[in-house]
């Protein structure tokens, strides 16, 4: 008793409101990763792993860059760049060699961690706001907060404007109906190899920006990364889906999964503030990607399922053999 | 128009579920001609279709669309020459699209695409039109999503998908099978109207032996993958089932297999 008693006051609701702009700003930054993971998950319908090595990447290049003197903004297209690279390859392996798509994304992943190794020269560089000119930095949490927006405003525009196009539009079909795009001249393979090298381009943005914000560049950076990434996408489209129901349309499914990355950070600090052990969070990010992911699920299985029936009739049975009696 | 000049396809060769599916299959289609084919279960009927559409590589022979070999084109660049309907109205259309983007996407096939808006101002009007002469009642629900329409409506949309720029020929797989009778007849007559209107040149599958007999100006029977019997003109006009099935035991010198066919043949 003595122990819970202590362990409740010794959590102080300040620091839980102090790290909320912190966690916002991480939210944001990751719901960028998010969009990318949207663009490969949701609308091509391949479940692109990938994105675990290009946001290493992106932040491996942006560090490298910055040490070498160049331009905090030349070291963001180049992160860019060569997330757009390492999506290429993948796009490549799974259309030209005919390796299917989870296994196509680990081989680029796995090869990824190799590269980006090679990259740093060694497992982490420090690029502190002290040495270097960065867009943002965890120090300063509300321009954090202000580029993050800013970049996530220009993307979701580029983003609408480009799937409205008659390229986009042939993204959303090959990942749609396959069979019908080609019926349609669309070419499948270039659309994929297309939007596998957008989606990591723009994984590796979020991995660079990450890196200024934490002020390191790290080869484990991005262990994990796809599965924050679906927590985003998941986290906002049960969201947004339940605020605005059959008024969604595409550009607020877009906001929600930037939504849906600041949320999930806001659920890890509450955990974090809750001294939960570290080395536990990679453990509760999959509970509550599983969750999510379950929900739309359950809740079609809560409308009608076998058990029900059974019950149902069960019921009506036992109340005609009442009536019988 | 289209010739087929003596293609051969096998599957899965050299393992025990071999099959023979296109035994030496030639057949030339003159401009206008909408030919039927019908014939039993496996007799290559939606394989040469599928050969033509270029779904997979024939094994040998040739395919021309006036008068160009197009037997080394991939599906995607055949579609240029050809309008597609399916039998399951979920394979011509994109679900989670609406249906002018539909239109859209098909207004564009063999054309460049490019960054420029997918669907223009000036397509509404013309897409609202053609909708109105369907006459089912979808010209002012042109944002619906197409996965909320029926499988006759969503089929009748791939129709006109597939023959809104004129295609040097329409390919119609079994287009009705998987529609109730009623609708089935609709979409039927829907095809009739525009092959005639546009003069297409259509080759049409069907397990509906009277509506083979009563569409189109020539009828085809396949049967081990091969063409057994090709009747037109003056002669297709008075044909009746009896001679059909008397004809298909004369040829092939077995009885009809397609227990569908049959179920239809009265």
């Amino acid at each position: 008793m003595d122990a819970i008693i202590s362990y409740f006051s010794s959590l102080n609701p300040l620091t839980l409101v102090l790290n909320l702009p912190g966690n916002i700003a991480q939210g944001i930054i990751w719901g960028l990763m998010g969009l990318g993971v949207f663009m490969t998950y949701k609308l091509l319908n391949f479940a692109d792993l990938t994105v675990d090595g290009s946001f290493a990447t992106g932040g491996a290049v942006t560090a490298v860059l910055l040490m070498n003197g160049c331009p905090v903004w030349f070291a963001v297209i180049m992160a860019l760049i060569s997330g757009l690279i390492a999506g290429l390859i993948t796009g490549l392996l799974h259309t030209l060699l005919g390796i299917p798509d989870i296994l196509a994304g680990i081989l680029t992943q796995i090869a990824l961690y190799s590269v980006n190794l090679n990259i740093m020269g060694k497992s982490n560089l420090p690029v502190s706001y002290r040495n270097y000119t960065l867009l943002l930095s965890a120090s300063n949490i509300t321009k954090a907060i202000i580029v993050g927006l800013a970049f996530a405003a220009v993307i979701i525009a580029a983003m609408y404007w480009y799937f409205g196009t008659e390229q986009g539009a042939t993204i959303r079909s090959t990942g749609s109906n396959p069979a019908m795009s080609k019926a349609q001249g669309i070419n499948i393979k270039l659309s994929k190899v297309i939007a596998l090298a957008l989606s990591n381009a723009l994984v590796a943005l979020s991995g660079s920006l990450f890196a200024q914000y934490q002020g390191f560049a790290d080869i484990n950076m991005g262990r994990g990364a796809i599965v924050i990434g679906l927590a985003a996408v998941i986290i906002g489209q049960v969201f947004g889906e339940a605020l605005f129901r059959k008024r969604i349309n595409f550009v607020i499914r877009l906001i929600f999964v930037v939504i849906g990355g600041i949320l999930y950070y806001i659920a890890m600090g509450i955990v974090l503030w809750l001294k939960m052990p570290t080395e536990d969070t990679k453990l509760f990010t999959a509970v509550i990607v599983a969750i999510f992911l379950a929900v739309p699920y359950l809740r079609e299985k809560s409308r009608t399922s076998f058990k029900k029936v059974a019950k149902a009739n069960a019921k009506n049975s036992a109340a005609e053999g009442d009536k019988d009696a | 128009m289209l010739e087929i000049k003596d293609i051969y396809k096998t599957f899965n060769k050299g393992t025990v579920n071999e099959k023979r599916a296109l035994n030496g299959v030639s057949l030339t289609l003159n401009d206008g001609d909408f030919c039927t084919v019908i014939g039993g279960n496996g007799a290559g009927k939606s394989t040469m279709l599928n050969a033509v559409s270029g779904v997979w590589p024939v094994d040998s022979g040739a395919i021309l669309i006036d008068k160009k070999d197009v037997s080394g084109l991939p599906e995607h660049r055949r579609a240029h020459y050809l309008g597609r309907v399916f039998q399951d109205p979920m394979t011509g259309t994109v679900a989670d699209m609406e249906i002018i983007e539909n239109l859209a996407i098909a207004a564009r096939r063999g054309k460049r695409r490019g960054l420029s808006w997918g669907v223009k101002r000036e397509e509404r009007e013309k897409y609202r039109e053609m909708l109105k002469e369907f006459d089912l009642g979808l010209e002012d629900r042109m944002s619906t999503k197409i996965g909320l329409l029926s499988g006759g409506q969503r089929q009748a949309i791939t129709l006109l998908m597939a023959t809104i720029n004129k295609p040097k020929l329409l390919l119609l797989d079994e287009h009705t099978a998987a529609l109730d009778p009623k609708t089935a007849a609709k979409v039927l007559e829907l095809s009739d109207k525009i092959i005639s209107e546009n003069k297409l040149t259509a080759l049409m599958v069907t397990h509906n032996m009277n509506d083979a007999i009563s569409h189109g100006n020539r009828l085809i029977m396949m049967n081990d993958g091969k063409i057994i019997l090709d009747i037109s003109g003056e002669e297709k006009k008075r044909l009746t089932v009896e001679q059909l099935l008397r004809k298909f035991e004369q040829v092939s010198g077995a009885k009809i297999d397609n227990d569908r066919m049959l179920l239809n043949a009265d």
